[in-house]
């Protein structure tokens, strides 16, 4: 039987946001016909986008005013009523599909999977448990295969080279008891936690907020986000959504260095997907040595300002560019 | 106001998990067990609620064999005026626990359903986006915060990059994350009462709910371990690695 993939665009503003692609990527391992169905207020600009990708059949667009906060309870309607007409519907395991999907599927009378970082087959899905500790194998017994696909474990690429057509569908109305009031999105010039190429993150050892700084710095140096553990974020040196682990984030970057960051095992089921990792601490048993490639037992506040200095040389940039930047 | 709160008895989070030889899913004997950190939580809040007058009946529930009574009798110690045991067998689905919730809060004419955003034994997030939908009520997920005011639920949502904010008309679902509130300590004494309240009990008949199970577990297995690296001895050494031998930067 030849699969037949809906996978619900993720957008940024009135763009596609990355997780989009890595959705695409796991559709495409899947086989088959891609149809990608985005809906919102203004999905122009993200439609045309997908419509010069290759592999994807058709892009199905819901817009309609009331799309526009991404609620679940518009937007599953939206995507409950083509469950049918696909062997598999997949969404990014971001917040957007989280929230997103469990709805779609029991509005469908499906069990999902959440989390899908392995596709064996067309029916068998890994996903990771217990924080990572553990992955298990699920065989899904239903008609309609309804996914989240982790982020960080399929390739982020648009592929282009393709003409879908792009048709408009049903956007429903609107269930009217819930709407958005507010939306406060982080305003920072550096790249986002999830897609960054270069990770620091800090722990608990910094102390304080304003010593936290340290690691800012050292982030710009690099062009990297910045991350925190549980620790930090509880005692205030760094914003909730900073916090990289089991109930944070999953980054995988290129690079992840670890400053004063102990291991607690929730805090490396967020990043030992990362591809190089970096550890600084004092303590040199730190769990988080068992998982790096480079250890570097010592001061953090005697490393830092060293490391953050002898980058910006090797970077080739004065001081005095990056010290406004 | 009704508020209905479950509870998932669950591995403790301290405890570091080990996978069965045979695959068969991960080691639950002799283990401590404990309510579902994020459970906790949410029922912290509707016992806030109560304390402030908003909340006049608080029902705890919780899906699972008689071991899981232990995860209610703390709730009662917490706060909860009434605790519902729905009997089930060990690890039921969220599609077929939303189900039964759906069906308990109905029959309870509840006006707020509170959980955990997710269970931190199948880290699956979807029993209370699953119950909103099988009630046709709005969803509150991943709360950092929550009002209530004239029938309506002001949520403040963590979201990648941000936070939302939506306001809800009740009765809704609402699912708590991390820092909607830091939960209380149980008094002993406290609890010693507990364990006299009466337990109602439910089965998933009653409730009109078939547990037929939807996925099928193959296996489960220990991830691949990273192997730890070398130390270095210095900045210089680090940043001579980073550059020649892993090329990051």
């Amino acid at each position: 039987m030849t699969n037949t993939v809906l996978v619900v665009a993720e957008t940024a503003g009135d763009s596609l946001a990355a997780s989009t692609l890595v959705t695409l990527t796991a559709a495409r391992e899947l086989g088959g016909a891609i149809d990608v169905l985005v809906a919102g207020a203004q999905t122009g600009s993200a439609a045309e986008s997908l419509a010069s990708m290759a592999d994807i059949r058709c892009v199905r667009v819901a817009e309609a005013p009331h799309l526009a906060g991404a609620l679940a309870e518009d937007l599953a309607a939206v995507v409950a009523a083509h469950v049918g007409e696909y062997s598999h519907v997949l969404a990014p395991a971001t917040t957007f599909g989280k929230n997103l999907l469990p709805r779609v599927a029991a509005l469908a009378d499906i069990q999902m999977v959440s989390d899908v970082i392995s596709i064996r087959d067309a029916e068998t899905f890994v996903h990771p448990i217990y924080a990572g500790n553990a992955n298990e194998t699920l065989r899904v017994l239903e008609p309609h295969k309804l996914l989240t696909i982790r982020p960080t474990a399929f390739a982020k690429e648009a592929v282009a080279g393709g003409e879908a057509r792009v048709e408009p569908v049903e956007a429903g109305k609107p269930q009217g008891r819930s709407r958005e009031i507010d939306l406060q999105l982080d305003e920072s010039d550096r790249p986002q936690l999830e897609s960054a190429g270069v990770v620091v993150s800090g722990g608990r050892a910094f102390g304080s907020p304003e010593k936290f700084r340290l690691l800012e710095e050292l982030a710009a140096g690099l062009n990297a986000a910045v991350g925190a553990s549980r620790a930090a974020v509880d005692a205030g040196y760094a914003p909730n959504d900073c916090q990289v682990g089991q109930t944070g984030k999953v980054v995988a970057p290129e690079l992840y260095i670890a400053v004063g960051i102990s291991g607690a095992i929730q805090h490396l089921a967020g990043m030992t997907g990362s591809k190089v990792i970096v550890a600084i601490n004092k303590d040199p048993d730190a769990p988080i040595f068992g998982v790096a490639d480079y250890g570097l037992v010592g001061d953090l506040f005697e490393i830092l300002p060293e490391l953050r200095d002898k980058i910006r040389v090797l970077r080739g940039e004065p001081d005095s560019q990056l010290a406004e930047a | 106001m009704k508020v209905l709160v479950g509870v998932k008895r669950v591995i403790d989070y301290n405890v570091n998990i080990r996978v069965r030889a045979d695959g068969s899913g991960v080691e639950t004997e002799n283990v401590r067990m404990s309510a579902n950190p994020f459970d906790e939580i949410a029922l912290e809040e509707a016992v806030r609620m109560k304390e402030a007058g908003i909340c006049s009946e608080l029902i705890a529930v919780t899906v699972g064999d008689e071991a899981s009574q232990e995860v209610l009798r703390s709730a009662l110690a917490m706060g909860a005026d009434r605790a519902i045991r729905i009997h089930a067998e060990a690890s039921p689905q969220p599609l077929n626990v939303a189900a039964l919730l759906a069906a308990l809060a109905r029959e309870e004419a509840v006006d707020l359903v509170l959980l955990g955003k997710q269970a931190i034994d199948d880290d699956a997030n979807q029993t209370g986006q699953m119950t909103a939908a099988l009630l046709g009520w709005p969803q509150g997920t991943f709360a950092s915060e929550l009002t209530i005011e004239d029938g309506r639920a002001r949520v403040a949502r963590e979201i990648d990059g941000g936070q939302q904010t939506v306001e809800l008309e009740l009765p809704a679902v609402i699912t708590a994350d991390l820092r909607l509130n830091e939960p209380r300590f149980v008094k002993l004494p406290a609890m010693m009462k507990a364990k006299k309240r009466p337990i109602e009990e439910r089965t998933p008949e009653a409730l009109g709910v078939d547990m037929r199970p939807r996925v099928e577990r193959v296996e489960v297995s220990e991830p691949v371990p990273r192997e730890a690296g070398v130390r270095v001895a210095d900045v210089d050494e680090l940043l001579h690695k980073l550059r020649n031998e892993a090329g990051v930067i």
